[in-house]
């Protein structure tokens, strides 16, 4: 009896070890597989696979949900770069943001700029939404912003223009923060340029003076600290040419799952 | 052992009535069950890893529309003592367990203690990357849910479904005899051995009709784009925070289900039911009974 215990133990534990030494050696097996071309080729195309079923199977104008007064945060958490050391940035901080101005560029017909004044003039937009990180959090906060259409239509984007790209005054391991979206997204009615969040001036930890809010999409796409908002046909050129800072840290472009 | 042998090799020719011992193979699983479940196998796998990967970016669960980060559902966190030392700490609501070494804090790629969520050995890749560890889920997401679709399209076309996974009102009838059965390890001969079981129909069940669709549905409603049509589904769970709950506590329902599956599979003779996924043959254990004998078997354990 007392052998057939011990037996039964070694069987155990040696149950348990094959587990945890199969399971190792298969994921071991699994990074191989992804360091090949032709699987990393094929792991990449399931971010633009998804977003091509889920744009064809929803109405390009479907509104994210939007909360009440009761559902805000209490405080809005803040990630990715919160407090931006580049020089130009504290000096916009330091005069706040009295000089800052929002250049319109790229494939449109008139290219202009905004300061900050004169997008607080512009009609807005005032939207309760919930924000989803790529880590998985959620947190809801109340936005109040110009509707990116209304400004790219006041500059006229050309027939050619594909995709618009946020450029961003914040420095992470050595690049400038970029990201971008279509033509459609931007025109999303939901899509604002914010420069409130819960009825205050936008944190600098939220993005400062002016974030985007693409309401159906994750956390990385809604760029902060604004510069620039550029038209393009493509976006290969900028960056490492993944068309955002995290999607060429290998994060898919799509960002809307 | 003879027995086994002696049904191997007349796997594939029809079974004629056998003298001693009663060797009796039956076609067991078709090829298309055989290939779906084969898929499946690689795709929970793939999920599973990729999904803790995922997980371990923010190793936490919430229950609601959003994070209340001060009062998680679950968490797998880390904490440094006076000397430095990391210690794993697994919340689950109010309660605290020290987990070091397995959750919330196990060895890195270096084999130093560092604090993630679940252990690099379950995750995929096993260094932390949240990007990997997305496109991995993504892409196999879609084999599993395609697989998952075709094979519940199958299921009732074929009559699989009516046939060999509804419960049977004999069934239910049997229904404490088969738990107990189960708690004594012991399993169904002969006739009886050609069918599912009643715990086994309903583990099946609940696996294709409540845990495949649930985790599907659960992932989707996570997803902002989709929320934009799928918020009467968000708001009937209770939110995005709680459909991430869901997801994750549907993805242990799983786990569980693979290690009692491969459990049985491996105290059931496992050469035989690995065959019988393999070739779709399986030799039924203790072979053809008449009526007569499969009554009296009935009634009593066969070693």
């Amino acid at each position: 009896m007392k052998s057939n215990d011990r037996r039964l133990l070694n069987r155990r534990h040696f149950l348990a070890r094959s587990v945890v030494g199969g399971s190792a050696l298969l994921l071991a097996g699994c990074d191989k597989l992804a360091g090949t071309s032709w699987f990393s080729g094929l792991l990449g195309k399931a971010g633009p696979f998804t977003e091509a079923v889920q744009t064809a199977i929803t109405p390009a104008n479907a509104l994210a949900r939007e909360f009440t007064e009761a559902d805000i945060a209490p405080t809005f958490r803040a990630n990715g770069s919160v407090d931006p050391q580049d020089d130009d940035y504290l000096d916009h901080v330091d005069n706040n943001f009295a000089d800052w101005k929002l250049e319109i560029r790229g494939l449109v017909e008139r290219p202009y700029s905004l300061s900050l004044a004169e997008l607080r003039a512009l009609p807005s937009r005032t939207q309760i939404t919930r924000h989803d990180c790529v880590e998985g959090w959620s947190c809801i906060g109340k936005w109040k912003g110009v509707p990116l259409r209304a400004v790219l239509e006041r500059a006229g984007v050309k027939p050619q223009a594909r995709f618009v790209v946020f450029r961003c005054m914040d420095t992470l391991d050595d690049n400038l923060y970029y990201e971008s979206c279509r033509i459609v997204d931007a025109y999303h009615p939901q899509t604002i340029l914010a420069y409130d969040l819960n009825d205050k001036p936008l944190p600098i930890a939220n993005g400062a003076p002016l974030r985007v809010r693409l309401e159906r999409k994750l956390g990385y796409k809604q760029a902060k600290y604004l510069s620039a908002i550029e038209l393009v046909d493509s976006y290969a050129k900028i960056g490492s040419g993944n068309g955002g800072y995290w999607e060429d840290q290998g994060y898919d472009w799509y960002g809307g799952i | 052992m003879a027995a086994t042998n002696a049904a191997m090799d007349e796997m594939a020719r029809p079974v004629p009535m056998p003298a001693q011992p009663p060797a009796w193979t039956i076609y067991r699983h078709r090829l298309p069950v055989r290939i779906m479940h084969w898929i499946n196998v690689v795709c929970l796998f793939v999920m599973v890893g990729s999904g803790l990967q995922i997980f371990n970016a923010h190793p936490a669960l919430y229950w609601g529309k959003q994070s209340t980060f001060v009062a998680p559902a679950l968490m797998l966190g880390a904490t440094q003592d006076g000397d430095h030392n990391l210690h794993g700490v697994t919340k689950i609501g109010s309660h605290q367990f020290d987990t070091t070494g397995v959750l919330g804090v196990s060895a890195g790629v270096n084999g130093k203690p560092r604090a993630r969520g679940f252990p690099s050995w379950a995750t995929l890749p096993g260094p932390q990357s949240l990007a990997m560890g997305r496109q991995w889920h993504f892409l196999f997401a879609w084999i599993f849910a395609i697989n998952g679709s075709l094979y519940l399209l199958w299921t009732f076309a074929s009559k699989h479904f009516s046939r060999d996974l509804a419960p049977t009102g004999s069934d239910w009838r049997g229904f404490f005899r088969s738990i107990v059965d189960h708690i004594k390890f012991k399993h169904p001969h002969g006739e009886e051995a050609t069918r599912y079981n009643i715990l086994q129909k309903l583990a099946y069940l609940m696996v294709i009709l409540v845990f495949g669709p649930g985790i599907v549905l659960m992932g989707l409603a996570m997803s902002p784009h989709m929320d934009s049509v799928l918020g009467w589904l968000v708001d009937l769970v209770g939110g995005r925070q709680s459909a991430r709950t869901i997801h994750f506590i549907i993805a242990f329902g799983f786990i569980g289900f693979v290690l009692i599956h491969v459990f049985e599979v491996l105290i059931s003779g496992v050469f035989n039911q690995l065959r019988s996924m393999i070739t779709g043959y399986y030799s039924v254990p203790g072979g053809r009974d008449d009526a007569h004998d499969a009554a009296k078997e009935d009634s009593h354990e066969i070693e």
